[in-house]
């Protein structure tokens, strides 16, 4: 037995993540790489090749003529309802009859082979009825689209009279562009039909539960017979959080029409072409303000591109209003969402969620004032930050009682050296040479909790085996994030035993039933309670055993170190648990947790959506080249806040893991459609994500460990996977420095996003000309 | 006709393998994945743009054999005739303990979802073995083709530089089996002809140069097939059939770069890489756009003939080629030709080639010590990246006057070529910026390009013009400023 004091990786100790020495060895299972069931069919999805319109025929002779094809799936084939709207629209169907984007799914083959199945899916022959159609969101602003959803409005105070009465007043506009997912594992579902209605799903989703739903819906059939399992995604970021429903629910349609075991995989570029997105917004902004840079009241309006159909575009336009405030009090405020229809294929949840698209604008007003004023636009951040104890009710009529960005962005502006880096860098301008540098401090405040509150609840399943190795599960899922391994840390602090005694086990509908989507960030928040409150029910059970066993009371009963210390006698775990075995105790508990205290009204836009907030800064130093537009990222520094921190490395693992990708949004991540209505940035070649050397060329980062959180999450730590994509918001900011450098930073440059080199050229010329 | 053989023969990790019986289509990474159930290497992309399918290629060299990063997905089983492929499930040693660069990655905390893994291992194993003690710009520069999207990078970075610190490649197992390997891939060399029959589909290994030419006069419509970065997307992308096709990588004679008197000679299938050191040489004004084509498995695959023959109206090297006058000589069975490369593009999608013609070398004349020279890549990102456009400007500089002016752009037209009224305008002008600034005018009349998702119309037209602009200011001022400083700040934050 050993003497260890301590237990190897417990909560708030770095920890590798569970699987890395499987993933550096090839040897982490994705879907594609489970050992093939025989007979396997694979399905291969056709697309349309319009825009907008009607399908009058459809011929598949050339299709089903092909050696390994088995045959065509289309809509006619769907017993239940051809429709997977996440939120019961039914706007969504699997296999389009009208179309409503180019690159909309129409029908699957199905072969021997996916080789097959891919090439026999070009050889329909589908005739079409073309309508006009509208991709972009002023368009649709233009042609009065409609809206895919109820939009919602904020408010609070009188923002027209305030703006009227207002000392200065600026308004403009904003674009902000959408993004890819790029998850390098693609979409993927393998179905296996099994007795009476019963399929077992392998899907790369990050709600195994939806598609569970999904696939009942399509089949109509029980959910009871249905059975998803993830053991992990090869990368989300929500975008496998309703997109993963089509691929199941064809792969499950296949897989009992034709009895076999069918697998479906788009290409990388059928993949990016038919799933939706992070929202491209168009903001409307129109501030007052005091000639100390304080906001006196904001009226912006937020449309945004939303696709054919609703999907989440609801809770992400929501989510946008709800962060357009950041880290800043506007006193008299409205905020209009617009989710607009477009013939593009239906946006959806991406890391931030709508979030990092309201703050953006939010940030803009602060930039435009700064201008205005001739003054740094920290100052003006400064000037509106939340109060402690007052100033400090949102547009959303949450009152903030755990403010801490005063306190990082000081520690942050010391740290980075903000001042004299900012003194230099305007000196250096002054030269007017051809590279000119800019430099941005800008703060990050988000709110934790789904604001739908139903899905701010979890489960888990934990059973101790009697030779005592503990199997864990729970219903968040696996994408690298290193969910699995921070819940296990819990487990293994519950039970004060090694990491190493817990298998972790892949996240299934049979074991944990009802699960929310892993997603807002909520993972470990949610299902690290819920595995807690599983330890808690057995310890519970075995805690009263030891006390009648062994006639002492439970303060006398203590787990320490893989042993467990009853009185004055120390018995190690496993002989601990073997006893209890044999006195028939039960080892097995299903733990539940649900976030307390929130709610939201969204009909009133009143509520205490979010359970707390989560805080951060970053600064940005950039060069950019004005003869080209070219630039880099000459440093990051960075002070985020994630509670108490349950694992280190992981956390600082999402913190430069978003920035950079929030870096990638706002650079030179780019969605282009053509005249026609497609897509055409649909690959790695086409569209370009940060690379190693597109970093920070200087990348400092920290948590700020002084804090924790004041409501009682798991072990008073704070979500991390969304919050640090929006540090990279100092990045737009700083390459706008730079170009405004041009006019001795008097103008706004306005500078939009994605600021590809482009942009950024013709902002320096905008500048020169105007 | 000669005997042929009709398989080919080739090491998987430990294991000797002659294969017959496949398409001209097959990839590798189809191959290992479906074939042998190697399940380690993924594909992220199928087009060779993300690394996530990266193996290591070890190829027989003058100088014994070269362990090469390569994309997978987009190497056809074709061009692997005498080669070790070595994927991520090589690496462990048979205790099972991890090699030391997948130590540095989990000890760095190099993975998250963990499905570009496998490929950015192979990357950092590559790189360790050539370079155990690597700047950070060479790391980065061995991690352009590979694309993570969680990480941030930063911890893959680190792991690089730990195992530079931790482990000596001398002990590693590819260095220590390195003769036994040389022995067996030599005797895997076809001293005859390969031809694999599979179906109607037929693929070709030619013997040396004159059984190449003899094949492409028998098959005037095949497919010749030297690095695949580019007909590997016919192939994956478009579905296209590319049979028959002729595989041309082997030919040591086309791997030839014969240094002349007043340039040099470079065979169709030397790669990128196999001319990196050569460039620093002989053309130090193209170092650093060497390093920005393609990553550096494209870079190891890709051929400066390939480039030239795919016609590609945006391929890097035709611009600066052109510019510094560049011939290219074609081949057939009936005989050589060689043309300026300007005339062998003609219009898009159109070349100056007979039936039966292979590009079979390249002719580059060196920079002259009173010639001013420069080439300027515009992408949106600036590693990994196809041109938005591409220019080259060579000139000399008498007495202040601008002569000899040669300046070829490529992605504003539908060709790469010249400048011709731009040319014009600065012919024989003062070396002033003034008439610099004069002929930017110049563009308009020689270009109308296009707007796409690499650029619009108006950016492409206006980068074009600065970029005459950037060739005064550098020439006059230097570099330092008028170029992003990209080395210093990397370099001193290591």
């Amino acid at each position: 037995m050993s003497n260890a004091t301590k237990i190897q990786g417990g909560v708030h100790q770095t920890q590798k993540h569970d699987s890395a020495h499987k993933h550096v060895s090839g040897q982490a299972e994705y879907i594609d790489d489970i050992n093939e069931p025989s007979g396997l069919l694979h399905a291969y999805l056709g697309l349309s090749e319009i825009a907008n319109g009607k399908i009058t025929s459809m011929d598949f002779s050339a299709v089903e003529a092909e050696d390994d094809v088995i045959g065509v799936l289309t809509a006619a084939d769907i017993k239940g309802e051809n429709d997977i709207s996440p939120t019961g629209k039914k706007d969504d169907p699997v296999f389009a009859e009208n179309i409503d984007f180019h690159g909309q799914p129409i029908f699957a083959v199905v072969a021997k082979t996916r080789d097959a199945a891919r090439r026999a899916a070009k050889l329909a022959k589908i005739e079409y009825e073309t309508a006009s159609h509208v991709t972009d969101v002023a368009d649709a602003i233009a042609q009065d689209y409609p809206l895919v959803t109820e939009p919602l409005t904020l408010q609070r105070g009188d923002a027209p009279k305030a703006l009227e009465a207002a000392e200065y007043r600026i308004n403009g506009q904003m674009r902000i562009g959408g993004q890819d997912h790029f998850y390098l594992e693609g979409h993927i579902a393998m179905a296996i039909p099994g007795e009476d209605d019963d399929v077992l799903v392998y899907s790369s989703t990050q709600h195994p539960s939806e598609v569970q739903h999904m696939v009942g819906h399509i089949l109509d059939i029980p959910s009871h017979a249905i059975t998803v399992n993830v053991r992990r995604m090869g990368g989300g970021f929500g975008g496998k959080e309703t997109q993963s429903n089509l691929f199941a629910a064809v792969a499950a349609l296949a897989a009992k029409k034709y009895n076999q075991a069918v697998k479906i995989r788009p290409d990388r570029d059928d993949d990016m072409i038919a799933t939706g997105k992070r929202h491209d917004f168009l903001v409307d902004y129109d501030v007052g303000y005091e000639n100390d840079g304080k906001i006196t009241a904001l009226d912006a309006t937020f449309a945004a591109r939303c696709g054919n159909s609703a999907d989440l575009s609801g809770p992400v336009t929501d989510r946008a209003l709800f962060h357009a405030d950041n880290c800043y009090y506007f006193p008299d405020v409205t905020l209009k969402s617009k989710p607009y229809k477009t013939n593009t294929v239906s946006n959806t949840a991406f890391r931030g969620f709508g979030g990092p698209q309201g703050m953006l604008g939010g940030e803009r007003v602060i930039e435009e004032i700064a201008y205005a004023l001739g003054k740094d636009p920290l100052e003006i951040r400064k000037a509106n930050f939340y109060g402690e104890t007052s100033r400090n009710i949102t547009p959303y009529h949450q009152e903030i009682n755990d403010n801490i960005i005063g306190q990082i962005v000081e520690q942050l502006e010391t740290s980075s050296d903000y001042q004299a880096r900012r003194k230099a860098i305007i000196e250096f301008n002054k030269n007017k040479g051809i590279i000119r540098k800019g430099i941005a401090l800008t703060p990050v405040k988000f709110g934790i909790s789904f604001t739908a509150t139903w899905y701010n609840q979890a489960g888990a399943l934990v059973h101790i085996y009697n030779d005592g190795s503990i199997h864990l599960n729970h219903g968040g899922t696996e994408m690298g994030q290193g969910l699995n391994t921070k819940v296990a840390q819990v487990l293994a602090d519950e039970f004060q035993v090694d990491l190493s005694r817990i298998k972790i086990t892949a996240t299934n509908t049979g074991k944990v039933p009802n699960t929310s989507a892993t997603a807002a960030s909520s993972g470990s928040d949610l299902n690290g309670m819920a595995a807690a409150n599983a330890a808690h029910q057995i310890k519970e059970r075995l805690i009263k055993f030891a006390c009648e066993t062994h006639n002492v009371t439970e303060d006398e009963i203590a787990f320490i170190t893989n042993k467990v210390q009853i009185g004055n006698k120390k018995i190690s775990f496993d002989e601990f648990v073997h006893s209890a075995y044999m006195a028939r105790v039960q080892l097995s508990a299903a733990g539940f947790y649900k976030t307390p205290d929130i709610h939201w009204d969204r009909e009133a836009g009143k509520g205490r959506p979010f359970y707390y907030f989560a805080y951060g800064a970053s600064v940005s130093e950039v060069s950019i080249d004005t003869l080209t537009g070219e630039y880099q990222i000459d440093r990051a520094d960075i002070l985020h806040d994630v509670g108490k921190s349950l694992n280190p490395a992981i956390d600082i693992g999402q913190i430069e893991g978003g920035f950079v990708q929030g870096m990638g949004w706002l650079t030179t991540e780019e969605l282009w459609w053509d005249d026609a209505g497609r897509l055409r940035t649909h690959a790695p070649s086409t569209y370009k994500i940060p690379l190693a050397s597109d970093r920070p060329r200087i990348f400092n980062v920290s948590l700020a460990d002084w804090s924790e959180n004041r409501e009682m999450t798991i072990r008073r730590s704070k979500a991390v996977g969304e919050p640090p994509f929006m540090l990279a918001n100092s990045v737009l900011e700083a390459l706008s420095m730079a170009v405004a450098s041009e006019r001795d930073y008097e103008i706004c440059p306005r500078l939009d996003a994605p600021a590809t080199p482009e942009r950024v050229l013709l902002a320096v010329e905008k500048l020169k000309g105007g | 006709m000669a005997e042929t053989k009709d398989h080919i023969k080739f090491v998987l990790n430990d294991e000797a393998i002659s294969l017959s019986d496949f398409p001209s289509g097959l990839t590798l990474l189809d191959y290992i994945r479906l074939t042998k159930s190697l399940k380690g290497t993924k594909e992220g992309c199928a087009e060779g743009d993300c690394g996530a399918c990266t193996v290591l290629v070890g190829r027989l060299t003058d100088e014994g054999i070269s362990y090469e990063t390569v994309n997978s997905c987009i190497r056809f089983m074709g061009s692997l005739n005498a080669s070790h492929i070595v994927t991520v499930e090589h690496l462990k040693s048979e205790d099972g303990a991890l090699h030391p660069v997948q130590q540095a990655m989990v000890s760095q905390h190099g993975s998250q979802c963990g499905f570009c893994t496998p490929g950015f291992v192979m990357s950092l194993y590559a790189l360790w073995m050539t370079t155990p003690n690597p700047t950070n710009m060479q790391i980065e520069r061995a991690l352009q083709g590979n694309l993570c999207r969680c990480t941030g990078y930063e911890p893959i970075i680190k792991a690089a530089i730990e195992v530079s610190n931790s482990a000596d490649p001398v002990h590693d197992k590819l260095n220590i089996e390195r003769a036994n390997m040389i022995k067996q891939l030599s005797a895997m060399r076809n001293d005859q002809r390969i031809e694999i029959h599979h179906m109607d589909d037929l693929v070709i290994i030619p013997k040396n140069v004159a059984d190449l030419a003899h094949a492409r006069g028998e098959y005037p419509n095949s497919t010749i097939v030297a690095g695949s970065t580019d007909v590997g997307l016919w192939v994956t992308k478009h579905m296209h059939d590319i049979s028959p096709t002729i595989f041309i990588n082997h030919l040591s004679e086309l791997h030839q770069i014969d240094v002349q008197t007043d340039g040099v000679q470079i065979g169709a299938c030397v790669s990128y890489t196999d001319m990196q050191s050569f460039i620093s040489k002989h053309f130090p004004q193209m170092e650093a756009f060497w390093n920005r084509i393609g990553g550096e498995q494209v870079r190891n695959m890709g051929t400066v003939g390939g480039n030239i023959a795919n016609g590609s109206p945006i391929g890097d090297t035709p611009p600066a080629l052109i510019a510094l006058g560049a011939t290219v000589t074609l081949t057939s069975k009936d005989g050589r030709r060689t043309l300026p490369l300007k005339d062998f593009f003609i219009e898009y999608g159109k070349q100056d080639r007979a039936e039966g013609d292979f590009v079979e070398s390249v002719y580059i004349p060196f920079i002259e010590s009173d010639e001013l020279f420069a080439v300027y890549k515009i992408s949106k990102r600036r590693d990994e990246d196809i041109s938005a456009l591409c220019c080259a400007i060579k000139m000399t500089i008498e007495n202040d006057v601008m002569t000899n002016v040669s300046i070829a752009f490529g992605g504003m037209a539908g060709t790469p070529m010249h400048a011709i009224k731009t040319e014009e305008m600065l012919e024989g002008k003062p070396w002033a910026i003034e008439t610099i600034r004069n002929a930017k005018t110049g563009i308009d009349l020689d270009f109308s390009p296009l707007t796409d998702w690499r650029a619009s119309k108006e950016y492409r037209a206006l980068a074009a013009k600065n970029l005459l602009e950037r060739f005064y200011i550098e020439m006059t001022d230097g570099l330092s400023a008028s170029q992003l400083d990209r080395e210093a700040i990397c370099e001193a934050a290591q």
